[in-house]
């Protein structure tokens, strides 16, 4: 048994009967799988959400820029804005 | 492929993690290659499932990936990788059912440090992981990584981002409720 300084008194029993239950995982145990072109895969499909995001042509962003604009500077008119919403 | 393994064999590990950091896809595939075993390994360790392992390290370093520019190259990278595995093993035991122990096939697929005791019946193992698995998952990884991985308190701090304290709190409360688990089963260790 390593000696890590985990052990509690009155515990050994049952951590013995846990160790015994369910092995420890082996040090040199590595994916059955090649995992890289699944990251890869993972990686270009992010890489196409931000692509689809920066897609928003500019002038959308004007108009929301604009009315967070005149939400800031006229409070009062955020209730109609949410009306005609 | 080439090129990144170019890149660890000539770069040393400070190179790297600094090249990571601004960004370069090359030095992230590398740390890719040089951490995905010791990464696995530890989600495993928590989650007991290798099939899961495979797709919560994709999911690390994807959050790796993502989170690079936040990355400190002075606390190294395995520590740091190991604590977003044990978040991303963390969010995958909560959306588990509680009462849902390690999968059946786990005995025989996961490769153990060493042989299971044959003095444990298989009805004691099954009693054993069931507990396990009805634990909060805070206080399982603990009692796992702690008490049957037998990984040091601060290691496990770290990737828990808690306090060594709280570490042996947790433990020492997962052992409670396993113990009065297991004796309500008329199993006392």
């Amino acid at each position: 048994m390593k000696a890590t300084g985990n052990r509690e008194q009155g515990t050994e029993g049952l951590a013995a009967l846990l160790r015994a239950a369910v092995p420890p995982v082996s040090e040199d145990t590595q994916p059955k799988r090649d995992l890289w072109p699944q990251m890869q895969a993972r990686l270009h499909e992010d890489g196409g959400n931000a692509a689809r995001l920066k897609a928003v042509p500019w002038f959308d962003w004007a108009l929301a820029g604009g009315v967070a604009l005149v939400a800031v500077a006229f409070p009062a008119v955020v209730p109609v804005l949410l009306y005609y919403l | 492929m080439v090129a990144a393994a170019e890149i660890v064999r000539e770069a040393g590990e400070g190179h790297l993690l600094l090249a990571f950091r601004a960004g370069d896809e090359e030095a992230f595939e590398a740390l890719f290659w040089r951490y995905q075993r010791e990464v696995y390994g530890w989600i495993l360790r928590i989650v007991r499932d290798c099939g899961v392992a495979e797709d919560l390290t994709i999911e690390t370093f994807f959050r790796i990936h993502r989170a690079h520019a936040r990355f400190e190259p002075e606390r190294g990278f395995g520590p740091w990788a190991r604590r977003i595995a044990t978040h991303a093993a963390l969010d995958w035991l909560r959306r588990q059912r509680p009462e849902q122990g390690m999968p059946d096939e786990f005995f025989a697929s996961v490769p153990g440090r060493g042989e299971a005791d044959p003095l444990v019946t298989t009805e004691i193992r099954r009693e054993v992981d069931s507990a396990l698995g009805r634990l909060p998952p805070k206080l399982r990884v603990a009692a796992v990584l702690a008490v049957i991985e037998e990984r040091p308190h601060k290691e496990i701090a770290d990737a828990l981002g808690v306090t060594v304290a709280a570490v042996k709190l947790r433990v020492f409360r997962a052992m409670r409720k396993l113990r009065s688990e297991l004796e309500q089963k008329g199993i006392t260790p």
